[in-house]
């Protein structure tokens, strides 16, 4: 239960967040949700989108330095304590986040939280074996 | 005005020339036959000593480069036996095998003579109290100033560089008069002295020696107008002696070279061609009366002119301009000469890195500053911040072991750097000096 995340090296400069966009755009490839990391030389964009190989190769062909990172993605109630509830099963079972961002769901009154851990298997073990569920990319996606 | 040797430094051309002559004469002609790679290079050149007959012939001599120096490390241009050697300098040695200089003891009787020498140009006698913020050890900075006060019979203050609080302190507690540092170091003193409130327009201080770094009008005026003495431009460099090759007066008007010792001609650094005084191109210089290692024709890579005109202070010899840049892409950051090469050195070692960047200096309060600016590429990107910042800690870290300066290393975007003809411009010097 892994998702596809596409990262993007932007340096510290005016326009540099619009020209990804753009590529993004001209190849119609849609946004899911993004996040995007930031210190006072670079920003390292993060982002879901509904066709994770394409972007990936018409970043490249753009030359921009890219990678491609699997995260996992689990759905809450979008109310008081959804995300409480979850990172509470983390804590419980040690699990440390790298990093985490989230996006709320229009139709479905949920919420859906994107998470990056360092030992990933483990840890998906671990939060099945706690009975958490994650989505899968198609859910993702379609949701 | 004191001149410390007025008999050799305001001796007639004429006589000089003599001097010179006899002097060149005797060194080649020890060279010839002690010192393998001077015979050899000679030999190339199809040169005998007996060619050599006055000073205008030194042209027929073959150039020595910093890369005949560091083959030839440790020690084989070593001209006399090894016991007559009494002390050895060398340059910090980061742009790969260091440079030595192996002092008999007449090299430091001859070093404690220009450097005194140096010392009197600003009027610094016996009763004058000399703070040496060079730094003492390989380096011959500390030592050579040392040298020099000793001679000269002044109180000299061996207090080498760095901690500049206890600089403040010691230059009131014992009244300064003279002060040798880096020129951007004295006025990082003058920042500092004013937080603490310190006025030197009482202080003691009379007169400072500045060099081992480029500097300019601006920065000496600047130094004046801040510490209230006398600011004075200082040429050496560890091939040659150290410090003692060339020193101005209170005249500021070019530095008086040392000529009877040191004789210095401008080339045309492309095509090794002598120019006349007066026009620009790079400053040789060979030791006339060095023993332990002599250096003929010692290209330094610095770009100067000399001045013929005759100086109001009563010394006779020829003035080089203040240094007017490099022939090479050597930057001096802090005092630290750096070369582009190293840096490239270091990223290649640096698993996943490529050699593509970028050096940003600037000066800030003062002091430089380099940036490396290194190119990300794929297999070291990463979605983590902390990662990539890891790179960047890695690369400021062996850095800063091999070249001994701290570097403020920024990743960026691939193909960022600009480049013309497909060459990267490495270097983007923003100092205003």
């Amino acid at each position: 239960m892994q998702i596809k995340q596409i990262s993007v090296f932007i340096e510290n400069k005016a326009g540099r967040l619009y020209d990804v966009s753009k590529v993004l755009t001209e190849n119609k490839i849609n946004l899911r949700a993004l996040s995007l990391a930031e210190t006072s030389d670079f920003g390292i964009l993060r982002l879901i989108v509904d066709k994770p190989d394409d972007a990936l190769k018409i970043l490249k062909a753009n030359e921009f330095t890219v990678g491609i990172t699997n995260v996992v993605a689990v759905e809450v109630p979008d109310q008081a304590g959804g995300l409480c509830s979850v990172l509470a099963i983390m804590d419980e079972a040690d699990i440390n986040v790298e990093y985490m961002y989230a996006f709320v769901e229009k139709k479905s009154n949920h919420a859906i939280l994107i998470f990056r851990f360092d030992n990933l298997e483990d840890v998906v073990d671990t939060l099945h074996a706690k009975g958490l569920k994650m989505l899968s990319e198609k859910e993702v996606l379609s949701s | 005005m004191t001149i410390w040797n007025k008999k050799d430094e305001t001796q007639g051309k004429k006589e000089l020339q003599t001097t010179q002559s006899s002097r060149l004469i005797k060194l080649v002609n020890h060279l010839y036959h002690n010192v393998a790679f001077y015979k050899d290079k000679m030999d190339i050149l199809g040169v005998k000593p007996s060619d050599i007959r006055n000073i205008s012939d030194i042209r027929k001599l073959p150039f020595t480069t910093k890369d005949d120096m560091r083959d030839t490390y440790p020690l084989g241009l070593l001209a006399v036996d090894k016991k007559e050697i009494v002390e050895i300098h060398t340059s910090s040695g980061t742009t790969g095998k260091p440079v030595v200089d192996a002092y008999t003891i007449n090299d430091i009787d001859l070093w404690s003579e220009v450097m005194a020498r140096t010392l009197s140009m600003g009027d610094v006698g016996s009763e004058d109290t000399v703070q040496n913020a060079y730094g003492y050890g390989l380096f011959t900075g500390g030592l050579g100033v040392h040298y020099g006060s000793r001679r000269i019979g002044a109180n000299v203050i061996p207090i080498s560089g760095g901690n500049t609080i206890r600089q403040l302190s010691v230059m009131q507690d014992f009244k300064t008069t003279a002060i040798t540092c880096t020129p951007s170091y004295c006025l990082y003193l003058a920042e500092v002295a004013k937080e603490q409130g310190i006025d030197f327009s009482k202080s003691s201080l009379k007169v400072g020696f500045f060099g081992a770094e480029p500097w300019s009008e601006s920065m000496r005026s600047e130094i004046e107008e801040k510490l209230h003495l006398k600011a004075l431009d200082i040429y050496g460099l560890t091939e040659i002696i150290g410090p003692g090759v060339a020193a101005e007066c209170l005249e500021q008007d070019g530095l008086h070279i040392f000529e009877d010792h040191f004789y210095p001609e401008i080339i045309n650094p492309e095509t090794g061609e002598v120019l006349p005084d007066g026009e620009k191109g790079e400053l040789v210089i060979t030791t006339l009366t060095k023993e332990g290692t002599p250096i003929l024709r010692y290209r330094t890579r610095d770009i100067t002119y000399i001045e013929t005109s005759i100086c109001p202070c009563g010394r006779t010899s020829r003035r080089m301009h203040r240094l007017l840049g490099r022939t090479d892409d050597m930057l001096i950051i802090r005092g630290v000469n750096v070369f582009p090469s190293q840096i490239e050195q270091v990223l290649f070692k640096v698993e996943g890195v490529e050699p593509h960047y970028q050096l940003v200096v600037e000066r800030k309060n003062q002091l430089d500053f380099l940036e490396v600016q290194v190119e990300i590429n794929e297999s070291i990107f990463s979605d983590e911040i902390k990662k990539l910042e890891s790179i960047e800690k890695k690369i400021e870290h062996d850095l800063h072991t091999s070249l001994g300066i701290h570097t403020k290393v920024k990743l960026v975007e691939p193909k960022s750097i600009q480049r013309s003809e497909g060459k990267a411009k490495r270097i983007i010097d923003k100092r205003n000096i």
